[in-house]
């Protein structure tokens, strides 16, 4: 099976990196003049490379081989059962280091490589995509540093152990809120600083262009793959595709390949933490508030000044105040709706596929059993027996037993 | 004013200008206008108000802690534009620097009227290029608003035509591939970059980021026609935060010793 990287949908981003348009759309490049060239060409590099049938073999030869992929299609006979519709799930989790995170980075790298760079820095937020990207860095032999912050280095010490052991530098960002965002801001800083020699390796689908386009097109083999094992497997397309959706690197990732079938839906979740209405959540598409965050317009979390607004959700991976602009243009134009789940429809979903089919999710994919639990009976009403809805599994649950112990109590009593 | 009056005042002197950056709200609304009208009395010939942003990519540690301070003490947009009503009052041009974002969520046209009713001289806009600010472009040119966008030593020669096309006022030249802060030894970078800015426009050149003493103004004099100093005056306010008094003699010291730096080219 190949990746599609070099294929096109009808809601890709035009030249400079618009979706939908400069006057209505989202995305483009808002960044420092400093960066320009380099966005320019990278954005190059990916187009020659994604043509480049040798590149392409090479980063399949690698998804194979290194990372374990192509991914399985499994049928959640139980959890089907008591859906009442036909439940598929991408099986991300079973990738090398546990996510869809490791496409992104091995992608990345591989281009970084071909243009002659030898170091990369990386952000991340619970340690997930920095992982990946020591996990990367390791392999192709390139220096690494990742950027963390503060309070994130102090609340995930595993995932720091993890970089640290797989030979990357681990940088805590104390600025700003000491979050993800800040990790970007400084990663950044970093990159305008070393752009000669250094390659950023953008953790999800958004950021200035090329990026969007460019973690879409290397992501875009979860929706590939799924296409395909549908059709062979189960002998038609699902009725609609389910993803969780904080920047959006694995929705997109599972969206692109289904954009084009006009009959199936797609639905994206954020993550609503406390619930929507109290305004503790990082639902940003639903808050639909446009602005520029980490160099796009797209939807952001912000107050009446322009100042972000932190997020807040029970999932590390999701708590981001922006969103990918092509997320945000899919909403806007209609072809794929998106709403929120709070932290507790969240981890019911993630007990209950626990239970019910021996998968622990990563609390973010939990998110999307949660959604897929709570359009299952409309599903059904608009498609009828035999509906089908596949969801993407885009990691597992390892790294966040640390919440899940607090949430259920499931410690020893002492 | 725009700030080619004080280039051409600079000019007429055989000297360069002294541009002085401090973000409003920093360390406090009032204290902030206290500050930058010492520096335009120290010999400050414009000034550049920063807009204190959640999110800024271009500030360097100095001025990121500095900016934290100002929005923990709960600056507003409105506060910014009372900073430049009451320091281009005193007949100083006085731009604002600011990241995109805020400029985006107030309207981009509303937003140059208050900035104008301001008095303020125009815009800095580090973090967007004239390709992604047609609207800012189009109201500033209403308006004869300053537009200065950035140039830096990675920009290719066609992005920096295309650039100070756009610029009125100055073009801004970053002296180093980096983000701000003051630095020991000011860049090799710079020079190559204003004579490349140069071929494509008559407009004045200033150089940035890195400037901490006279002997460095002095240095960029010779070949820019403004010396922009930022990092440096907020280091002053933050090593001297305990006594105001002492900041303000060390802020005017500083600036005399940049002053007599740019005339000493």
């Amino acid at each position: 099976m190949t990746t599609h990287i070099h294929e096109t949908t009808s809601y890709d981003a035009d030249e400079l990196g618009w979706f939908g348009g400069e006057a209505e759309g989202f995305g483009g490049r808002f960044m420092p003049e400093a960066l320009m060239k380099a966005l320019i060409e990278l954005d190059e590099a990916w187009q020659q490379a994604k043509a480049d049938p040798e590149f392409v073999k090479e980063f399949d030869a690698i998804l194979r081989d290194y990372a374990n992929l192509p991914s399985p299609l499994y049928h959640a006979t139980r959890l089907s059962e008591q859906l009442g519709v036909r439940i598929l799930l991408k099986r991300e989790d079973l990738n090398h280091t546990g996510a869809h995170k490791i496409r992104n980075v091995l992608g990345q790298a591989l281009l970084t490589k071909r243009m002659g760079k030898t170091r990369v820095i990386a952000e991340t937020g619970a340690g997930q995509h920095g992982v990946a990207s020591a996990t990367a860095a390791a392999y192709f032999g390139l220096d690494c540093t990742v950027y963390m912050g503060k309070v994130d280095t102090d609340r995930q010490a595993l995932n720091v152990a993890r970089m640290r052991l797989l030979g990357a530098e681990v940088v805590p960002v104390p600025s700003g809120s000491g979050t993800l965002k800040d990790a970007i801001n400084e990663a950044l800083r970093d990159w305008v600083a070393s752009v000669d020699h250094t390659a950023y390796l953008f953790g999800t689908a958004a950021g200035p262009h090329p990026f969007p386009t460019l973690v879409r097109d290397i992501v875009r083999g979860i929706g590939d793959e799924a296409r395909a094992q549908s059709l062979e497997q189960f002998g038609g397309l699902p009725n609609a595709v389910v993803a969780a959706v904080g920047g959006g690197s694995n929705a997109i990732g599972l969206f692109t390949a289904f954009l084009d079938d006009k009959d199936v839906e797609i639905h994206g979740f954020e993550a609503g933490g406390d619930g929507f209405e109290t305004g503790r959540h990082a639902a940003t598409i639903q808050a639909n508030d446009p602005g520029v965050l980490h160099g796009a317009r797209t939807y952001v979390l912000q107050d009446e000044d322009g100042q972000t607004i932190e997020s807040h959700s029970i999932s590390a991976g999701l708590d981001y105040p922006g969103v990918g602009p092509q997320h945000a243009w899919l909403a806007k134009s209609g072809r794929a709706s998106y709403t929120s789940i709070t932290d507790k429809e969240a981890m019911d979903a993630f007990a209950l596929l626990s239970r019910s089919e021996g998968i622990i999710p990563a609390i973010e994919s939990a998110h999307a059993i949660a959604g897929a639990i709570k359009i299952a009976p409309e599903i059904k009403e608009r498609h009828g027996e035999g509906a089908t809805i596949l969801i993407n599994l885009s990691g597992r649950g390892d790294k966040d037993m640390g919440t899940a112990i607090d949430y259920f109590g499931l410690g020893e009593s002492k | 004013m725009s700030t080619s009056v004080a280039f051409e005042k600079a000019k007429a002197e055989d000297r360069a200008a002294l541009v002085g950056y401090l973000p409003a709200g920093f360390p406090s609304v009032e204290g902030s206008i206290e500050a930058l009208t010492t520096m335009v009395e120290a010999g400050c010939d414009i000034i550049e108000i920063g807009l204190p942003y959640s999110d800024p990519v271009m500030d360097g540690p100095t001025i990121q802690d500095a900016v934290q301070q100002a929005l923990d003490g709960g600056v507003r947009v409105d506060d910014v534009f009372r900073v430049v009503e009451a320091v281009a009052a005193t007949g100083v041009p006085t731009l604002v620097m600011t990241s995109w974002n805020p400029i985006e969520r107030r309207g981009v046209d509303r937003f140059a009227q208050q900035l104008q009713d301001a008095g303020g001289a125009g815009l800095i806009t580090p973090d967007i290029t004239p390709d992604f600010a047609p609207e800012w472009i189009e109201a500033a040119d209403a308006r004869d608003l300053d537009k200065v966008f950035l140039v830096a030593p990675s920009s290719t020669d066609e992005r920096i035509a295309m650039t100070t096309a756009q610029c009125r006022g100055f073009v801004y030249a970053t002296a180093v591939m980096g983000v701000t802060g003051a630095r020991a030894k000011t860049s090799e970078l710079a020079a190559p970059l204003v004579a490349r800015t140069r071929q494509t426009t008559d407009l004045p050149v200033g150089v940035g980021l890195g400037v901490s003493n006279g002997a460095q103004a002095a240095e960029m004099a010779a070949y820019a026609d403004g010396v922009i100093v930022g990092s440096a005056f907020v280091r002053t306010l933050l090593d001297n935060r305990s006594d105001e008094q002492a900041a303000l003699k060390a802020l005017a010291h500083l600036t005399e010793d940049l002053a007599a730096g740019v005339r000493a080219r």
